[in-house]
């Protein structure tokens, strides 16, 4: 089992040295799983002999020389609403029970082209809208940290599976904070990139204007290693941007003197747990004697974010989830009188409660009288909201702050109140609104031996400099390891 | 409550997005609802005059395909999910 | 005294762009392919597709703007227009609402009553829906998606129109123009042109409008005035018999000449429009826009007036020849090969009118190129066949666009110019004809057309008419 202690970066050269191959990690993945996975539920889909088979592909282009990526050999889990070529893609939804994808996500070609193997499909919030994983049709998810705990969402699973060794990194989908938030509840690294870095080709949608693909990884070197692999322009996707500065691994540099760093106040306020709140504020102590220039401001703004994202994230939901209704593919009820009374069975039955709750929002604050009291006032707090970082960023290259107001919350404790759910989402929720970077980096645990997140945001295209402060606290941090 | 949600209210939603809800389900989302609006209320605190609605938050523009025919035959992969099929189309109730 | 009721019309015309490909996706636009083999997870709306606009329909959107005289929004969006059916794979339409690609245009019309000119109120861009075929022994319906993500742009007139002669006018009018600039073949009745009539009627002198409908499923000329004709007779009965018009949707049903409401508690009719976050604006420089104005076409009028200074031709003539662009086009390509106005203008007049009616179809389906009609009518000049004989070789080129030279070549068609084969003929045709070599003989001049008749068909029409006429009469 040593092979598992192994990061993505140290697997791939451990295979490219031939000390292991694509196939022990492979096994090694799967054995985890075997042992693991009935307590965690971290996936959704295993297809174990087409894993193998893959990772036998790739050992065998390793050593022909014709795969040398940083990645070559690594197995890998997606999210489960990434599409993933005769894969089942369900996003955690009875509706697409049984959904088999004729095509793969951007995404995840990039990574195999990598040499990057695909494991299985990682469990979820239904169509990613959650902060629990507890809405998947598909059972929850357990935090391997403590199995009473929820691992975050809506890439609970994601998290889980890197948290617990069932794959050596995993693809999530972050709207308003879906990678960082579960990563920090899981003890891992998360990353949610600028609007538009990733291609979200394939990405079964959420809310469009939102939503972005990252990488959950050991560690920060993982980390910017798949995002490298990941930022692509891609022309199938009108809203990817072309960049020329996605050479994310340059930036994996133990140095942080002269970086200014701005701690909103209102990120510390009320409503903040205080072991979380304490976590935080020593991690930034930690950067500002390692030489960051470290100051707290005003941000504004801060308590508008949450109306803004659910208004613009449930409009667009209530739309894109408007494809699922028996007739392509997926569920269809056994019975009914009639094309409308196929649709409203089929979506009724086909959607859990919280899907349900979006897109009856979604379509009551896009409809004729409300859509400017709504949804245009929305788009216009928005713009404000961009702004005000705008400004931040004028000062600072850094916004440091928690991740979420609490480390993971029990089971069954946050779906019976869903506005006190919602709320937990406060300090991620403007970066997709504002299309900037976050990542969540492990900053120690709480008195329940629980993990505690740390945010950093930074300017959009400005990755490097978040992965460098990352990289710089993972060093100052040390091992971040779970007791057995 | 300021905002009451009415059963018409949701019975119109219900119709917009092809849900049907059990009476149960209706009384939870009229408050559902209700409690969500208000919230989002919050937004009227803000003047938001002059400022641009921004969809968009990068001023991206003009992403274009040229006019060239890149896709063949892809029936067998179109109707590959369906749940009804016949003569290469999908199985619908009937429509008149 | 009976109220007098002005009928007041405003058109939304849907149609169909020229371009190969989709709107949103590279899949083709071509008709007829078996169902559902013109798709791909795009149009067909599979999870987590996107769609990326052709660049080509902004063009012909752009084109068909500035030929109306509207303005140009240099800066539009699309949006999402929501509504469920099985024939809309998204279950919404990509379509403009907030910011359309043109706006305040107008064309001029002139009908019975004189010139007017009728207001755009503006174009956008969309893509149009699938197919559904009813299958009703098995009581339910079959979608084909191939004309899923067809490039639209839709016409939206202001209510400037008051009779079906002026919308007929119009959309004759529109016609011509997307046809001239290629942005459409324009077909009702094949649907790559489709209008729908909102219509109201309100007492002459009134100000304000009356409650209008909106009339669907109009697949002809004859179609749209029998529906304008019968609305306004439905409107005004309800009006004099005290009842209220209500605002809905109609459908034409052309063989009963009735339309009916198409009323369902289903439909809300609530759209929840909002920009579609999966596209970015499209800005139109004034570079790109001054591209498009320099590439317009010579438009019908323009080229009307140049073809009265340029070819001796009669107007009844121009004005059939440039009904139809392509018909143009042949005209004076064909004219630049053999610089024979006339004949070209009569072999498009004559024949091939003559073939377009027998067979059904537009002069935009005319399929032989004008290298064959040049010569064609280059074998008549050089008389190497005759009249009769060319009109046989020019059904032929009209079916298939076959090379004249070679098809007479091939089927052995030349006029027989060997004078003593003919002559041998003729002495056969007088000898076996007695009576009307005697008739003829006896001042008859008539019977001397029964001897050339039958001198041709010995001949199998390969024979000179002149000739035969000019050794008939020696050798009688």
């Amino acid at each position: 089992m040593e092979l598992l202690k192994y990061s993505a970066v140290e697997l791939a050269a451990a295979i490219k040295e031939g000390k292991a191959t694509a196939v022990e990690a492979m096994e090694a993945a799967l054995s985890k799983i075997e042992e693991t996975e009935s307590k965690i539920n971290a996936y959704v889909t295993i297809d174990k002999e087409a894993a193998l088979a893959a990772a036998k592909e790739a050992q065998k282009k390793i050593e022909a020389g014709a795969l040398t990526g940083a990645l070559a050999g690594v197995p890998m889990a997606v999210k489960d609403n990434l599409c993933t070529e005769g894969m089942l893609t369900t996003c955690a939804s009875k509706i697409l029970g049984n959904f088999v994808p004729t095509f793969s996500a951007e995404a995840v070609i990039n990574l195999e082209k990598a040499g990057a193997v695909v494991i299985g499909k990682t469990n979820m919030d239904e169509f990613a809208m959650g902060s629990t994983t507890e809405t998947s049709a598909y059972g929850e998810t357990k935090n391997p940290w403590n199995l009473e705990h929820v691992p975050g969402g809506s890439s609970g699973g994601s998290a889980a599976a890197v948290a617990s060794n069932e794959c050596f990194f995993a693809l999530g989908s972050d709207t308003g904070g879906s990678i960082r938030q579960p990563a920090s509840f899981c003890g891992v690294v998360g990353l949610k990139p600028t609007y538009g870095t990733v291609s979200r080709y394939g990405l079964i949608a959420y809310g469009s204007s939102l939503d972005q693909i990252g990488p959950l990884t050991k560690n920060v070197t993982d980390c910017a290693t798949v995002l490298e692999v990941l930022a692509t322009h891609d022309t199938k996707d009108s809203t990817s941007v072309k960049r020329e500065d996605t050479d994310f691994t340059s930036a994996l540099v133990e140095d942080v003197t002269g970086m200014k760093i701005g701690i909103p106040r209102d990120y510390f306020g009320e409503g903040l747990d205080a072991e979380v709140k304490e976590a935080a504020l020593a991690a930034a102590k930690a950067l500002e004697e390692k030489g960051a220039v470290v100051e707290e401001f005003d941000l504004s703004l801060v308590e508008y974010a949450i109306p803004t994202y659910y208004t613009i994230a449930a409009a667009e939901a209530s739309s894109n989830l408007e494809r699922f209704d028996g007739v392509k593919y997926g569920y269809r009820t056994s019975e009914f009188d009639g094309l409308h009374n196929m649709y409203k069975k089929t979506r009724s039955e086909g959607f859990g409660a919280e899907v349900k709750r979006r897109i009856m929002l979604g379509s009551f604050v896009l409809s004729s009288g409300y859509y400017d009291a709504y949804y245009l006032k929305a788009l216009k707090v928005k713009a404000m909201i961009k702004k005000a970082f705008d400004d931040a960023f004028a000062k600072y290259d850094i916004i440091l702050g928690p991740v979420a107001p609490t480390t993971a919350p029990k089971l069954g404790e946050s779906l019976s109140d869903p506005l006190k759910m919602y709320l937990g989402d406060i300090y991620t929720i403007s970066v997709n609104l504002a299309g900037l970077p976050g990542i969540s980096v492990p900053c120690g645990k709480d008195s329940k031996g629980l993990p505690i997140g740390l945010q950093l945001i930074a300017d959009s295209f400005q990755e490097k400099k978040l992965i460098q402060t990352a990289y710089t606290y993972e060093k100052l941090r040390g091992a971040f390891v779970m007791e057995d | 409550m300021a905002n009451i949600i009415s059963d018409e209210t949701i019975d119109y939603v219900g119709i917009l997005a092809k849900l049907a809800l059990s009476d149960e389900e209706k009384e939870q989302a009229k408050k559902d609802m209700g409690r969500m609006l208000d919230y989002i209320d919050k937004l009227g605190e803000l003047d938001t005059t002059g400022i641009e609605p921004m969809s968009h938050v990068f001023p991206v523009q003009n992403a274009f395909r040229e006019d060239v025919v890149t896709n063949g035959d892809e029936s067998e992969k179109t109707l590959k999910n369906a749940p009804g099929e016949k003569d290469n189309m999908f199985i619908v109730p009937i429509t008149i | 005294m009976a109220k007098q009721y002005e009928t007041v019309i405003g058109l939304e015309v849907h149609v169909e762009l020229a371009t190969k490909t989709k709107i949103f996706c590279g899949c083709s636009t071509a008709f007829g392919g078996a169902p559902n083999t013109h798709t791909c997870p795009v149009c067909t709306g599979m999870p987590g597709t996107l769609p990326v606009l052709n660049k080509q329909v902004v063009n012909y959107a752009l084109a068909v703007g500035l030929a109306t005289n509207c303005e140009i929004t240099q800066y539009c969006k699309f949006d999402r227009k929501n509504y469920f059916y099985p024939d809309n794979p998204q279950n919404y339409q990509i379509s403009q609402l907030y910011l359309p690609i043109c706006r305040n245009g107008y064309v001029e019309i002139e009908t019975s009553a004189g010139k007017k000119s009728v207001g755009i109120h503006e174009i956008h861009m969309e893509e149009d829906a699938g197919k559904l075929i009813h299958d009703e022994w098995e009581d339910c319906s079959l979608v084909d998606y191939n004309r899923s993500g067809v490039p639209l742009i839709e016409i939206v007139s202001e209510p400037d129109m008051r009779s079906a002669e002026e919308v007929i006018a119009y959309l004759e009018k529109l016609r011509m123009t997307i046809q001239y600039l290629g942005a459409s073949d324009c077909k009702l009745n094949e649907g790559s042109m489709r209008a729908d009539v909102n219509l109201s009627v309100r007492e002459v002198g009134a100000e304000q409008f009356g409650t209008r409908t909106e009339m669907k499923n109009l697949n002809s000329f004859r179609a749209i005035t029998h529906a304008i004709e019968n609305e306004r007779e439905r409107q005004i009965d309800l009006l004099e018999s005290g009842q209220q018009v209500i605002q809905e949707t109609r459908r034409w049903d052309d063989n009963k000449e009735y339309s009916y409401a198409m009323r369902s508690k289903e439909d809300a009719q609530d759209y929840r429009y909002f920009p579609d976050p999966d596209l970015v604006p499209v800005y139109i420089s004034d570079e790109w826009l001054s591209e498009i104005k320099n590439s317009q076409p010579e438009f019908r009028e323009e080229k009307m007036a140049r073809y009265k200074k340029e070819f001796d031709i009669p107007e009844y003539d121009i004005g059939i020849i440039t009904d139809s662009k392509h018909m143009a086009d042949l005209f004076e390509e064909t004219v630049a090969i053999c610089h024979e106005p006339k004949k070209v203008s009569n072999w498009l007049m004559g024949e091939t009118l003559r073939l377009l009616k027998e067979k059904g179809m537009d002069a935009e389906d005319i399929r032989f190129s004008p290298e064959n009609l040049a010569k064609l009518i280059a074998l008549v000049d050089g008389k190497a066949i005759n009249s009769s004989v060319a009109k046989e070789v020019f059904e032929v080129m009209f079916e298939e666009d076959i090379d004249p030279e070679r098809y007479v070549e091939e089927k052995g068609l030349k006029t027989v110019n060997d004078e003593g084969a003919l002559r041998k003929t003729i002495e056969e045709v007088i000898a076996a004809n007695p009576q009307s070599v005697e008739d003829y003989r006896n001042g008859k001049e008539k019977a001397i057309g029964f001897l050339v008749g039958q001198t041709m068909k010995a001949m199998k029409g390969k024979a000179d008419p002149g000739m035969v006429n000019r050794i008939l009469k020696e050798l009688l």
